[in-house]
């Protein structure tokens, strides 16, 4: 009996209980179909957050200070006040920092904003003009800070539009108007323009300039700045831009030993890389709990086959009596398996897909699907129905053929 | 052709041991038609499935058409089965939901056979059985007498050293019966070599030779002379 009349006899024997046969598929379709969902999803919601985290601006270095100090306590981050203006002019001009294109310092800080009978706590950035074309923020009305603003310690706001739905439910343009941030009257000078919610969205932030927000506002001392933004060159000099901007601020504050430095140096990949590694984290343990609804599809393929070993008893003896060998019979089985198996994996992945298309679009996720997840379901879905099937099997091969003949 | 000697089958359950044969021996020469008959219980079934090359003897030597089934392999034995012999049982045992030609090409595929050929013998074999028109009916499209000649026919397709009819027509009809036991007669009569267990004694009168079993020996053994097996049914009712 060749490979052909296997599968068209086992196609025949399957197609006699519909129901049993659609059941015992459905577990498997399930099982595939989630596994499946989740792994693209979890791609999906990866590829957004790194678009995400790309959109905060190009080729970025942040410079924190404080942390990375040994011993043990360590300050929050941000707490630490080492990290000066001064600094910031140092990186920008310095001629050993050679790999860095535009220099962002910034100071940030939440506080209530207030209009009219409206109120919001919001994030305030005092930045400087570089800061629009560092972070790729844009207005969309008014305009940015300039440095007329900065010099002057101007009390103008650049406010984000979520800023303006919490603050001016009513008004489509509130540039011209007034605001209070921390009691003090400030003119929103420009909207900026929406870039989606998200990590580290300047969409809820309200930027003022620099100067004003640490002398005016939040009263700093020896101009220290919560950041320094940097934008390097090319993506391919980010570890020398690093570098560069490490080994100089380690001079300026006299720290012999790297490990001792009293700032920190996140790029951009570094936070890719952290969020990359908790979405893979959640992707894999969701996948695992769809894994275990595909185990248990795998069994209910191993119980509808051991009920129709049992069924089919004599026409196993027969089989026998007739001439098929172990193998034969074993074949015969294990192939019955796989088809089951195998028409749910296509039919579960196609689900999946759907499943996963239908969610992206709803919650808004760009859909990605890895071929190498579809091949792993088809691959999966075979050795299932090898893995399930094979014991089954076995016991049908293993029937004496008079037992079975005699079999009621 | 058959060759039995001293064989016995001895049943195990637990410590109870049941000798279901008792150092039987006889040989059955190319050609002839043997009934093997018994009462429930005597051993003839054992007998048959040992003959079938279903089950093997707890002792003894059985050799069948110049083949030692002592000692062989369980696929070495459904080879065998393969090959040499055409079973034709009681309860039909044709696959259901299954055509007759399907039926009767199942050991063509078990065996080997190319498969343009399996159509053209298992036609062939079908025609002779008298279901030329029937060949793609189901079984359940099928009389009790029209499935026990597909069975015929599939025992027919591998060309086998002998036919083993067991009850063949326990569950026909009395004037199907009569058919079947003519197709036996006539493959007789082409020079086969049948053996048929059977408890009625008008369908074993059919057969050239009827060997009586009782409690695992043989009884009587007429080899051609029937007078002996009247006297030896009156014994064994």
């Amino acid at each position: 009996m060749d490979f052909s009349e296997l599968v068209q006899e086992a196609i025949s024997t399957l197609t006699v209980n519909k129901l049993r046969t659609g059941l015992a598929v459905l577990g498997i379709i399930i099982g595939i179909g989630s596994v499946i969902a989740l792994i693209s999803l979890g791609q999906s919601s990866q590829a957004s957050v790194s678009n995400q985290i790309e959109s905060l601006g190009a080729n970025l270095l942040t410079v924190m200070p404080g942390s990375q100090r040994g011993g043990f306590v360590q300050g929050g981050q941000g707490s630490a006040t080492t990290l000066t203006l001064s600094d910031a002019n140092a990186v920008s001009t310095s001629p050993t920092v050679t790999d860095v294109n535009l220099v962002s310092p910034e100071y940030e800080k939440r506080a209530q904003i207030t209009a009219g009978g409206q109120n919001t706590n919001a994030s305030v950035i005092g930045a400087t003009p570089v800061y629009s074309a560092v972070h790729n923020v844009s207005v969309a009305m008014g305009v940015f800070i300039s440095q007329q603003d900065v010099n002057a310690d101007s009390r103008v706001a650049v406010i984000g539009p979520t800023v303006v739905t919490d603050l001016f439910p009513n008004v489509s343009n509130p540039v011209g108007q007034s605001i209070r941030i921390s009691g003090q009257a400030f003119k929103i000078i420009g909207v900026t323009v929406s870039k989606g919610g998200g990590l580290g969205s300047v969409d809820s932030a309200v930027i003022v300039p620099l100067s004003t927000a640490q002398e005016v506002l939040f009263g700093v001392t020896n101009f220290s700045l919560s950041s320094i933004s940097v934008q390097a060159k090319s993506s391919k000099v980010m570890t020398e831009a690093e570098n560069q901007i490490g080994y100089l601020l380690l001079n300026r504050h006299n720290i012999a030993d790297p490990s001792q430095a009293d700032f920190t140096i996140l790029s951009q990949s570094d936070i890719l890389g952290a969020v990359t590694q908790v979405t893979g984290t959640f992707t894999a343990l969701l996948s695992g709990i769809a894994a275990i609804s595909l185990l248990v599809g795998g069994i209910g393929i191993m119980n509808i086959m051991l009920v129709t070993v049992t069924e089919r008893t004599r026409e196993i003896g027969l089989r026998k009596a007739l001439g098929a060998k172990k193998k034969t019979i074993v074949s015969q089985f294990l192939v019955e398996a796989i088809i089951l198996t195998f028409t749910g994996g296509i039919a579960g992945m196609l689900f999946g897909v759907a499943v996963s298309l239908i969610i992206s679009k709803v919650i808004n996720l760009p859909f990605t699907i890895s071929p190498g997840s579809v091949i792993l379901a088809i691959a999966v879905s075979g050795a299932i129905g090898i893995l399930f099937g094979w014991y089954p099997a076995r016991k049908a091969a293993n029937l004496q053929p008079i037992e079975a003949l005699r079999y009621e | 052709m058959i060759s039995v000697s001293h064989i016995s089958k001895i049943y195990k359950t637990g410590d109870v041991e049941t000798v279901a044969l008792d150092d039987i021996s006889f040989e059955i020469k190319k050609g002839e038609f043997v009934a093997i008959m018994g009462p429930s219980g005597s051993g003839k079934s054992t007998l048959m499935h040992i003959l079938g090359a279903l089950d093997r003897p707890t002792s003894g030597t059985y050799i069948l058409d110049g083949e030692n089934v002592e000692n062989l392999s369980d696929d070495e034995l459904a080879e065998i089965r393969n090959r040499k012999i055409g079973f034709v049982f009681q309860a039909f045992n044709l696959l259901p939901r299954t055509s007759a030609v399907k039926n009767v090409i199942l050991p063509m595929a078990y065996g080997g056979i190319e498969k343009e050929r399996r159509n053209e013998v298992a036609e062939k074999y079908l025609k002779m059985v008298g279901l030329g028109d029937r060949m793609n009916h189901t079984p359940s499209q099928l009389s009790g007498g029209q499935m026990q000649r597909v069975a015929i026919a599939r025992s027919l397709v591998m060309d086998p050293a002998i036919i083993l009819a067991d009850e063949p027509t326990g569950n026909i009809a009395s004037n199907q019966a009569a058919e079947i036991m003519a197709i036996f007669q006539k493959l007789n009569d082409d020079g086969r070599t049948v053996i048929m267990i059977t408890h009625e004694p008008d369908i074993a009168e059919h057969a050239k030779r009827i060997i009586h079993i009782l409690d695992g020996k043989i009884n009587s053994d007429s080899n051609g002379h029937k007078q002996r097996v009247v006297k030896s049914k009156a014994i064994s009712k």
